[in-house]
């Protein structure tokens, strides 16, 4: 069939933000699977709490409710940090950009330490008795989330400096922060739940 | 309910004859249905008309192109303004041009109007997605003997993905890498 050029696409920016963006959308497609895995972790420990009297089972206590709050707090404090910098990225501020990604950087490991404290403090172990194992299952679940986007975050913040910038990478940081709020958000309920539960239901 | 696998009959008396007899009646048909095909690929091979790029004259896009198709499909992205574009242009296609021909891109478009928004970078062939899924291969293996297996070979597999992921633009004092 013979063809017409009727318009020319060179003139197109390589990289969009949020909605015209497709890696957004695969970010959104890759939250909704990981939402299914802490969903039917949630709906396993209501279930498991649902056929049992006691909860925690005896001897054990709820988990030490402190270290809770303080990563609970941190993890807010650094999604105040994560929105400068997707703010950052949307207006191409080098600078902004890798100031905010080091921060995160930093945010990270502060809240990797502070998970650390939470974990001896549970009160249970994973593999003692099936609450031991449901609880265990929540705070592995949302520790992986924090510990791989940290990771990732450090690989793509070090690419920053020693690689050139270019327009993309604005919008690669401004889908590693859409991440992280997945990440602080998805931690409320696995928060109420873990801490709260073994106390008020 | 429920017919276990690789059982071709019944002990008689289960009341499952006259199922089994419309059920071995379904395979003779399809026996003949597919022997008819056979033998129209056989006649059609030996002595059949060439069919051209678009022998029904069919209005969607999939026969805009040659047949058999280019690896490439389309060297020029289509524009579609309706249901049945090749109806609608019937000699000459409108196509857009601008995509890089030096590497892989994809246009992406508004999900409904198809308006073109941006020139998607898609990545080069590499070695490194064969090698991740070894590394996931073996980190699934491993939890079946410990479970530390799932801690140690994240490190390996954070690795082969770092590999995958590794920047292809310059380096940041300026030299090409």
């Amino acid at each position: 069939m013979k063809m017409r050029i009727v318009g020319d696409v060179s003139g197109l920016p390589d990289h969009e933000f949020g909605l015209k963006s497709i890696v957004w959308w695969g970010l959104l497609g890759f939250m909704a699977i990981e939402s299914m895995g802490f969903v039917l972790a949630v709906g396993a420990y209501l279930y498991i709490r649902s056929i049992n009297d006691s909860w925690p089972f005896p001897p054990d206590q709820p988990p030490m409710l402190l270290p809770g709050i303080i990563t609970t707090i941190l993890l807010l404090a650094s999604e105040v940090l994560n929105r400068w910098t997707a703010h950052r990225a949307r207006a191409y501020d080098e600078r902004g950009v890798k100031l905010g990604v080091m921060g995160m950087i930093a945010a990270g490991v502060i809240i990797i330490v502070s998970r650390f404290f939470e974990l001896p403090n549970l009160h249970t172990r994973w593999d003692v008795n099936a609450y031991g194992s449901v609880t265990w299952l929540l705070m592995f679940l949302h520790t992986l989330h924090i510990i791989t986007d940290w990771a990732d975050t450090g690989v793509l913040g070090g690419w920053l400096f020693t690689h050139k910038m270019e327009p993309t990478q604005y919008s690669e940081v401004y889908d590693n922060c859409g991440y992280w709020t997945f990440v602080v958000v998805s931690w409320l309920p696995i928060w109420a739940l873990v801490y709260f539960a073994p106390r008020f239901m | 309910m429920g017919m276990p696998r690789r059982v071709y009959t019944y002990p008689s008396g289960m009341g499952w004859e006259p199922y089994n007899q419309l059920s071995t009646l379904g395979g003779v048909l399809l026996f003949f249905s597919v022997l008819i095909f056979v033998i129209n690929v056989l006649v059609s091979l030996r002595r059949g008309m060439t069919a051209g790029d678009n022998p029904w004259d069919s209005g969607t896009l999939e026969w805009a192109t040659t047949s058999p198709p280019k690896p490439y499909n389309f060297a020029f992205t289509p524009v579609v303004d309706s249901r049945e574009p090749l109806w609608e242009h019937r000699e000459v296609l409108p196509v857009m041009e601008g995509l890089s021909t030096a590497k892989r891109e994809v246009l992406t478009t508004s999900p409904s109007e198809a308006e073109p928004i941006s020139r998607q970078a898609s990545p080069e062939p590499s070695i490194w997605p064969f090698l991740s899924a070894i590394a996931t291969t073996i980190v699934l293996l491993g939890t079946i003997f410990s479970e530390w297996a799932l801690v140690w070979g994240a490190l390996p597999l954070g690795v082969v993905l770092t590999g995958w992921f590794w920047p292809t633009r310059p380096r940041a004092g300026g030299e090409a890498q």
